[in-house]
């Protein structure tokens, strides 16, 4: 459940940015999670409804903008999408990888009153 | 005038809703309050941002000190203690180490520890499920390791939670037993991913059970093709020599940075 310390992190973030802007209350934060973030959709769901409770988030919508992973294979420099750490680059079948993007874990934004 | 709420800037024209009063203060530009608006606000901030910071801090600690980091990650009875007791006992009198266990409960760890003579320090969790930057910190304040040495930090054992999170170790150790399956690195890749060693532990066991050794070492280099793999025995000593040497290496050779 390190979903729990992902939920905690957030709300530190926005709470503080809130506080910076004189704002009382959050309408809506906009966070970027990478599918290979190692971050697990259910149990972040879970933790969120239970840790944003009497915290400004807690009338928030929280939106999610997942990110498809996207590796380069670094023998034939081509780039493909991938589900898993582990998996095979479709060209040369080598696992020589530079994963792009699907490891990202941001607070892109948040709506505040 | 502002384009926001229709107030001229200059003074002439002001608006008011009752029930509905800002608090204007043009006096400097446009940067002035509408308690009443929405706004948007950019952060963009890496979620893990505040424990990445604390582990640069525990960084640049053991750079400072030479101190050798290492961070041991596993499953729950992979080993982590064992491989520890074993390190700290047959190599006591070339290197000085010290050790920070993690565990939700109990301080059964750091006492096995602390019967080889070892500086230790126990951090319980609770119910928290891995150590962060923040927890060894603490710990460090607190036992103070001396220059030139080794710093074990043995994490909680659990194979996903503690991928996350950054101490400011130089190294990340996995370890895996021969008993858990050579399929592990494909169930829980994120933590074959993040480390940078692999030591395949309890291979006195092979003849018992269904685990090959290069099955195993196949599928986390499928995932990490950097990892430095070990296999040992602590129970018949088997491959702990280059698992030591390698150790030695490590301290003797501080990083250019």
């Amino acid at each position: 459940m390190h979903e729990l310390s992902i939920v905690m992190s957030i709300i530190d973030i926005a709470t503080k940015q809130m506080q910076g802007s004189n704002a009382s209350e959050i309408e809506e934060i906009e966070l970027e999670i990478g599918a290979l973030s190692g971050v697990e959709e259910n149990s972040f769901e879970f933790a969120w409804r239970q840790a944003v409770k009497n915290t400004p988030l807690q009338n928030a919508l929280h939106v999610v903008n997942k990110i498809e992973g996207v590796a380069t294979c670094l023998d034939c420099m081509i780039d493909f999408s991938v589900k898993n750490l582990y998996d095979a680059c479709p060209v040369c079948g080598g696992h020589f990888l530079n994963i792009k993007k699907g490891k990202e874990l941001k607070v892109k934004s948040i709506v505040v009153n | 005038m502002c384009v926001t709420c229709g107030c001229d800037a200059e003074g002439s024209v002001t608006m008011h809703v009752p029930g509905q009063e800002n608090n204007h203060d043009h006096s400097n530009g446009h940067s002035h309050s509408h308690s009443n608006a929405k706004t948007t606000l950019s952060v963009e901030q890496d979620i893990l941002q505040q424990n990445n910071l604390l582990a640069e801090r525990n960084k640049g600690y053991f750079d400072a000190k030479n101190i050798l980091a290492l961070n041991l990650v596993s499953s729950p009875g992979s080993g982590k203690t064992t491989l520890l007791e074993k390190t700290l006992t047959d190599l006591k009198e070339e290197l000085t180490f010290s050790v920070i266990e993690g565990d939700q409960q109990t301080t059964n760890d750091a006492d096995r520890i602390h019967a080889t003579g070892t500086k230790v320090t126990q951090i319980n969790t609770g119910k928290g499920c891995h150590l962060d930057a923040h927890m060894v910190l603490h710990a460090l304040q607190g036992m103070k390791p001396v220059n030139d040495s080794v710093l074990f930090i043995e994490n909680v054992g659990n194979l996903v939670c503690p991928a996350m999170f950054d101490l400011g170790e130089k190294e990340r150790v996995v370890i895996i037993s021969v008993t858990e399956g050579d399929d592990k690195p494909l169930k829980y890749p994120d933590m074959f991913y993040t480390s940078t060693v692999c030591v395949i532990n309890k291979i006195d066991l092979l003849p018992y059970v269904p685990f090959s050794v290069d099955k195993v070492k196949e599928n986390a280099l499928k995932i990490n093709r950097n990892l430095q793999i070990f296999e040992v025995s602590c129970t018949t000593g088997e491959g702990l020599n280059e698992w030591y040497s390698w150790l030695k290496s490590k301290v003797l050779a501080p990083d250019k940075v």
